[in-house]
């Protein structure tokens, strides 16, 4: 079940992008507003046709402009979560996802729309209508009712902007529980590289309507020509950490492959795998072993590569185990320490430059593979 | 009293909001979501009757469905007498010159539904005959049902458009509009003011029930 898309225009915006998602395979299409990600999302569900275009799902074709193939858009089975939710509001919150389930018989329909209620836990909520319920709460239901369609496709057009942060965290975790129980592809479409980082197995940046990078999200995220486009503040790596003890002092203590992390309460039990986003320009390099300092957070690791920037910094990837960090110091500094590939470094950050949801918790679709 | 006015009234506001309910809810739609060449004309055209004086959309009326004309003349050769002049000529009149009517609020009902709630129908699979059933309708009635009422009330009210049509045949085109003027010619000032205050007893209360009915709506969605 491969979601193969290739698509070329010249207007309202000018596209011109191939990519595919595998089965359960999570891709985040990134990019600035205007630069056509959501045109895209549009062409995939049907509501958009491009000049030349051809969206294929499992070896079938959906849009085939070469061969004159538009599947409408409500024959294509692909579950859309809309940025405004667009729920029916005249229908209560199990109307909604009844509603997406015209190919189930009807006496069944009942019980399976209770079962996707309670997998995006809403359980006892089913009978109040959108205007009863809040933004996150919506945004439950939406999903609920794309995945009420069985569909061969999960398109979410910027699903999480329209929520306030804790409730966007807390989402965000939901759905990469959600992952282990989805087989088919799905496509996020977020102008947040953060949000995109945390969920993506694979990220595609998109700038005026061309692919200006892609690839596994780690990857990515360490690629220069993407880091231009995706903007410096928002460079950042993926850290694998398991959780080892709640402190009494309100913290967590993590291990990682470069020694022990402390980190903000995390809600987790001892033993449970995360991924923490650490932001590049939050990271102190120290070649001598650090004392003295308020910062707990030290890992110890290998410089992998220095990349310069245009400006005054430059960027250092540091190998933790099989993992790696990002720095981001000035120039000056990394002269002074003479940092070159190969040489032990130390890793500093501070426990509260890791913000809440920048921690998710890792499944077994979560990890991206090159 | 003139009952027999009255009922033919009645009647005849029946079968124009008959006729106009699927003008209504499918030209309406159309308006409001697509846009096409010749979109400003069309909308041009069906606000026309609003602004004409009754007697001159009248006198056109009655050129184009008399006799002579190929209406007329079609007719004639189908039921063995002319249109105008008929109640039937009077139905046909009565849904050209309420259009805007019935068409109007309908339009802007369906406008006011967000596109993204089209959108989720269909990609909720629903076709676009079951979107407009369980989705659209349900929210842009209250906007049909005014665009009915209008037309009704807007019916049993006209006068120089059925006069022109019509003329006033007792049982075939006199209309309680027709027999309050023929009551007043006839200084039975008494039979036109029981006349007057029925018409708008009746225009009073369609009209109120439609504002609590859609009022009981909003209120159900929550806007």
């Amino acid at each position: 079940m491969t979601l193969k898309v290739t698509l070329k225009a010249v207007a309202p915006i000018p596209l011109d992008l191939s990519f595919e998602v595998g089965k359960a395979e999570l891709i985040a299409l990134v990019g600035p507003s205007g630069s056509g990600k959501t045109t895209t999302l549009r062409t995939i569900a049907g509501f958009w046709q491009p000049d030349t275009a051809r969206v294929e799902i499992a070896g079938s074709a959906w849009l085939d402009t070469a061969r004159n193939i538009s599947v409408p858009p409500h024959r294509r089975r692909a579950g859309l979560v809309f940025q405004d939710f667009a729920l029916f509001p005249h229908m209560t919150a199990a109307g909604n996802v009844i509603a997406a389930m015209g190919d189930l018989p009807a006496r069944e329909r009942a019980a399976e729309a209770e079962r996707l209620l309670q997998l995006v836990h809403l359980g006892d909520l089913g009978h109040r209508r959108p205007a009863e319920l809040s933004g996150g709460q919506k945004q439950r239901v939406a999903l609920a009712r794309a995945l009420a369609r069985r569909p061969e496709v999960l398109l979410l057009d910027e699903p999480f902007s329209a929520v306030d942060r804790a409730t966007r965290e807390r989402l965000h975790e939901e759905l990469i529980g959600l992952r282990a129980q989805l087989s088919m592809p799905v496509v996020l479409v977020t102008h947040d590289i953060g949000e995109a980082q945390v969920l993506a197995d694979r990220m595609v940046v998109i700038e005026r309507g061309k692919i200006v990078a892609a690839g596994c999200t780690a990857a990515v995220m360490s690629d220069p020509v993407a880091l231009r486009q995706l903007g410096l503040r928002e460079i950042a790596a993926m850290l694998s950490a398991r959780v080892t003890a709640q402190e009494a002092d309100g913290t967590t203590r993590l291990e990682t492959a470069g020694g022990p992390i402390w980190l903000p309460r995390l809600d987790a039990a001892a033993g449970q795998r995360h991924r923490v986003r650490i932001l590049a320009h939050e990271v102190i390099l120290s070649r001598a072993q650090p004392e003295g300092l308020s910062a707990q957070n030290i890992l110890t690791g290998r410089v992998v590569t220095v990349t310069p920037g245009e400006g005054p910094g430059v960027l250092v990837r540091v190998a933790v185990g099989e993992d790696e960090i990002m720095a981001r110091i000035t120039r000056r500094a990394c002269e002074m320490l003479a940092l070159k590939p190969g040489e032990p470094v130390h890793a500093i950050l501070k426990t509260m430059s890791v913000a809440r949801g920048h921690v998710a918790q890792e499944t077994d679709t979560g990890i991206a593979s090159p | 009293m003139d009952w027999q006015a009255l009922w033919l009234s009645l009647s005849l506001a029946a079968w124009t909001v008959a006729l106009l309910l699927p003008v209504s809810v499918f030209v309406g739609r159309a308006l409001a979501t697509r846009s096409f060449r010749g979109k400003g004309l069309v909308e041009g055209l069906v606000m026309l009757p609003l602004v004409l004086p009754p007697t001159v959309f009248g006198f056109y009326l009655l050129v184009a469905l008399g006799r002579n004309s190929p209406v007329g003349a079609f007719w004639q050769d189908l039921f063995g007498h002319q249109l105008v002049f008929t109640f039937e000529g009077l139905v046909v009149a009565s849904v050209i010159f309420n259009l805007p009517f019935a068409i109007q609020p309908a339009q802007r009902a369906f406008e006011a539904i967000p596109n993204s709630l089209r959108e989720a129908a269909a990609s909720s699979g629903l076709s676009p005959l079951r979107a407009l059933w369980k989705v659209e309708l349900p929210l842009a009635w209250p906007g049909v049902v005014t665009a009915m009422v209008l037309t009704f009330a807007h019916t049993l009210g006209e006068f120089g458009i059925v006069l022109m049509v019509g003329g006033s045949i007792p049982g075939e085109t006199r209309t309680i509009a027709i027999a309050i003027y023929d009551r007043v010619q006839a200084f039975d000032m008494e039979a036109a003011g029981t006349m007057s205050a029925v018409l708008v007893a009746i225009s009073l209360f369609t009209i109120a029930t439609t504002f609590a009915l859609s009022a009981r709506v909003g209120r159900r969605l929550g806007q």
